[in-house]
C-alpha cells in the first residue's frame, strides 16, 4: 500500500535464506518481548513492581507442582481452541468462534455420553467417553461446517460471521441447560445430567492432569503430519496462499475451506466434551470459561503452526493459572491476565509489519 | 396472550426500539465512517465496553453525566488512533488487530471497572415525549434519549458532509481505490487514521449511553456484541449514515422482543429471544453478500469485499 518505506529494501539485494529464517524467529520473539514490556509499563504506572509481577505470574503459573497441574489443566482446552484456530487458518481463513463450537460439543458430549454410561459395566465406560468425544467433534464440526459454507458459497466474511454464530450458540446452550436440558436436581447452578464421578475421565498416570492433555497434543501432531506432509494439506496451504492461483489448477476451493472449517469446529467440539467428561461431569456455565477467545491467541501466537501450538497453549495456560495468585497476594483483579493477553494479542500482530515479506 | 399483553409487548418493543438502538447508531454510524475510509474497525466492541467503563467512571467523579460521556469519546479516539496507526503499518491486518483490540478493550475495561460495579453515578436525562398520553406504558416508551436525538442529527450531517464537503470526497477516495488517492496526492494512512479515531469517538459515546442511561449502571456484562453487529449493521445500510439509523432502529426493536415478552411474563425461550438481534444480522448479511458480485454500495478497498 505504501511505496516509500519498501523502495530501500527493494534496492538492496534479497537476503540470504538464513538471515530470512533468523528474522522469521526473531519477529515472533521480538513481538513476545515487545509485548511483554507493554505489560511491564502498565503495571508501573499502576503503581506495582513489574518484576514482583512477573515473579509472581511464573511462581503461579510454573513454580510448583500443583502451578503446573493448574497450568495443564487450563492448556489441554487452550490447545484444542487453539487448533480451532490455527487449522482454517491454513485456508487462509481467521475463524474465531471457538467459543460457541466449545459450548455445542459440551451440549453433546453432556447428552450423549450420561445416557451411555449409565448403561454400561464399569470396565466399559471408555465407550461412552468414545461416544461423547466423537458427539462433541460432529457437533462442533457441523457448526463450523455452517461458517465454511457462507464463506465458500456466499463470500460472507469468517471472521463476522464465526463471532456472531459463537453469541448465538452461547444463546441456545443457555437455552438448554437452564431449560429442556436442565438436570432438576441442579439447583443453585444449571446443569446437564452429570456423569457419575467414578465414570469421569481419569488422570494420566503420574499426573493430575486428565487424559485430555494427551489427546490435544497427538491431535496437533496429526494435523502438523497431515498439513505439511500430505496433499490434502498442501492443496489447503495453496488455497490459503492463493486462492485464484489454487482455481487455475482446479483445487476445489470451495470444498477445502468447508472441510478447513470442519476440523476447526471438530477441535474445538472435542474441547468442550472434554471439558465435561473430563472436568465439570456436565454441560453448565462454567464450561464456558473463555477458552475459545484464548485460543484465538494463542493460535496467532504460534503463526498457526499446530506444533507451536502446544507450547504456547502452556504458556498461555500457565498466565491464565496465575491470576489467582496475582489476586491473592497483589491484590491485582483477575482481568489482569486479559490486560497481558490483550497486549502480548497487539504486540503479536503488529510484529506483522517487521516480518520477511516472503513468509506468511 | 390477551390483546392487552400484546399491545403492551407492542409499546414495549417500540420502547426499546428507541431506547436500545441508540448504542447501536452511535457504534454504526462509527463503524460507518471507518468502512467508508477503507478498513474495518472489529475492535469497537472493545471500545464500547470501555467507554460504558471509562464514562460512569468520570460521570461518578465529575458530577455530571454529560463529561462522562465526553470522557468515553475520548477513550474512544485512542483506540481509534491505536487501531489506525497499527493498520497503517505494511501487512497489518485491520480484523485481526479489531480482533485484539476486542481483549484489551474488555481486559482494561475489566482492570480498572472493579471499582465501580457498586457506586451510583448521575445519569443521562430524558425527554418526555410521552406526556400527553394517559397510558403508562406509553410515556414509558416515548421517554427519549437526548442522545438518541443527537446520533439522528449527527447522521444527517454526516449524510450530507459525505456528499458535499472536501472531507467527505477525501474519505470516500481513499476507500474506494487507494490508487487513484494516491493520485490525487492524497495521505491514505491519515485519512484512514482519522476515519478509525472519529469512529472510536462514536463508539465510546455508544459505551456511555449503555452505563449512563440504559441499562444504566457499569458491569462487566454490559455491552452483548454491538460493536462486532455494527460490522454487519452497515453493511445493512449499505454503508450511508441515514441507512445506519434504519437498521439502528430495527436491531433496538429486535434487541427488545426478550426483555418485554419477559415483562408480560412469559420466560419461555428468553435466552433465544435475546440471540434475535444476532441471527438477524446473519440473515441480512447472508442476503447481502453473493460470491459473484461486491456487496452493493460498498467501498472498494474494504477488505471483506475484496
Amino acid at each position: 500500500m505504501d511505496l516509500a518505506p519498501r523502495a530501500p529494501l527493494q534496492a538492496s539485494a534479497r537476503p540470504p535464506a538464513g538471515s530470512l529464517w533468523l528474522r522469521g524467529w526473531l519477529v515472533p520473539v521480538g513481538s513476545v518481548l515487545a509485548g511483554l514490556f507493554a505489560f511491564g509499563l502498565f503495571v508501573a504506572a499502576i503503581g506495582h513492581n513489574p518484576l514482583v509481577v512477573f515473579a509472581t505470574i511464573a511462581e503461579g503459573g510454573f513454580a510448583s507442582s500443583f502451578a503446573w497441574q493448574n497450568t495443564l489443566l487450563r492448556a489441554a482446552p487452550l490447545i484444542l481452541t487453539g487448533l480451532a484456530v490455527a487449522l482454517p487458518a491454513q485456508a487462509g481463513l481467521v475463524v474465531i468462534g471457538a467459543e460457541g463450537a466449545l459450548a455445542f460439543g459440551a451440549l453433546a458430549a453432556s447428552v450423549v455420553a450420561v445416557p451411555i454410561a449409565s448403561q454400561l459395566a464399569p470396565q466399559s465406560v471408555p465407550l461412552a467417553w468414545l461416544a461423547g468425544g466423537l458427539a462433541g467433534m460432529a457437533a462442533g464440526g457441523a457448526w463450523y461446517a455452517l461458517i465454511g459454507l457462507f464463506r465458500a458459497r456466499r463470500g460472507l466474511n469468517e471472521t463476522i460471521s464465526s463471532l456472531l454464530m459463537s453469541y448465538i450458540a452461547i444463546a441456545v446452550f443457555n437455552h438448554l441447560v437452564e431449560g429442556p436440558l436442565r438436570d432438576a436436581a441442579s439447583l443453585n447452578k444449571p446443569s446437564t445430567l452429570p456423569l457419575p464421578a467414578e465414570a469421569m475421565i481419569g488422570s494420566l498416570p503420574g499426573l493430575e492432569v486428565h487424559w485430555g492433555l494427551l489427546l490435544g497434543i497427538v491431535a496437533c501432531l496429526l494435523a502438523q503430519i497431515v498439513i505439511s506432509r500430505s496433499t490434502w494439506g498442501f492443496s489447503l496451504r495453496v488455497a490459503g496462499g492463493n486462492p485464484r492461483a489454487a482455481m487455475l489448477v482446479g483445487l476445489p476451493v470451495g470444498t477445502l475451506i468447508v472441510l478447513a472449517c470442519v476440523a476447526g469446529g471438530a477441535s474445538a467440539g472435542l474441547a468442550g466434551a472434554i471439558e465435561v467428561m473430563a472436568v465439570h461431569g456436565s454441560a453448565n456455565a462454567s464450561v464456558l470459561a473463555g477458552y475459545g477467545t484464548t485460543g484465538i491467541l494463542v493460535s496467532f501466537m504460534a503463526r498457526h503452526q499446530p506444533l507451536a501450538v502446544i507450547p504456547v497453549a502452556v504458556l498461555m495456560g500457565g498466565i491464565a493459572a496465575a491470576g489467582s495468585l496475582l489476586q491473592r497476594r497483589l491484590d491485582l483483579p483477575d482481568a489482569t491476565t486479559m490486560v497481558l493477553q490483550g497486549l502480548l494479542f497487539v504486540a503479536i500482530l503488529a510484529g506483522d509489519a517487521f516480518r520477511p515479506k516472503d513468509q506468511r | 396472550m390477551s390483546v392487552d399483553a400484546l399491545l403492551s409487548v407492542l409499546i414495549a418493543v417500540l420502547g426499546g426500539a428507541i431506547r436500545v438502538s441508540t448504542p447501536f447508531l452511535f457504534v454504526s454510524l462509527g463503524e460507518c465512517i471507518t468502512e467508508r475510509a477503507g478498513r474495518i474497525n472489529l475492535g469497537l466492541e472493545g471500545t464500547m465496553v470501555f467507554g460504558a467503563m471509562f464514562g460512569y467512571a468520570v460521570s461518578y467523579h465529575s458530577g455530571s453525566a454529560w463529561v462522562g460521556v465526553l470522557a468515553a469519546g475520548l477513550s474512544g479516539v485512542v483506540f481509534g488512533l491505536v487501531h489506525g496507526a497499527l493498520c497503517s503499518l505494511p501487512r497489518v491486518n485491520d480484523i485481526a488487530i479489531g480482533v485484539a483490540l476486542i481483549i484489551l478493550g474488555l481486559g482494561l475495561a475489566f482492570f480498572f471497572g472493579k471499582g465501580y460495579i457498586q457506586p451510583t453515578a448521575p445519569r443521562l436525562p430524558s425527554l418526555e415525549l410521552g406526556a400527553w398520553s394517559d397510558s403508562p406504558a406509553l410515556r414509558a416508551a416515548l421517554q427519549v434519549n437526548v442522545l438518541f436525538l443527537i446520533g439522528l442529527v449527527l447522521a444527517l450531517c454526516l449524510s450530507w458532509a459525505l456528499a458535499n464537503t472536501r472531507w467527505g470526497l477525501q474519505l470516500r477516495t481513499v476507500g474506494d481505490s487507494a490508487d487513484a488517492a494516491r493520485a490525487l496526492g492524497l495521505s491514505i494512512n491519515r485519512t484512514r487514521i482519522v476515519a478509525t479515531a472519529l469512529g472510536g469517538f462514536l463508539g465510546g459515546v455508544a459505551g456511555a449511553f449503555l452505563s449512563l442511561y440504559y441499562p444504566g449502571s457499569w458491569n462487566e456484562g454490559l455491552s452483548s456484541g454491538q460493536g462486532v453487529m455494527a460490522v454487519a449493521l452497515v453493511i445493512f445500510a449499505r454503508w450511508r449514515p441515514m441507512g445506519c439509523v434504519r437498521a439502528a432502529l430495527i436491531f433496538g426493536g429486535a434487541s427488545s422482543i426478550g426483555p418485554a415478552l419477559q415483562a408480560v411474563g412469559i420466560q419461555a425461550g428468553y435466552h433465544l429471544w435475546n440471540a434475535a438481534p444476532y441471527v438477524l444480522t446473519l440473515a441480512i448479511m447472508l442476503a447481502s453478500t453473493s460470491r459473484a458480485r461486491a456487496s452493493i454500495g460498498a467501498p472498494g478497498e474494504l477488505a471483506m469485499t475484496r
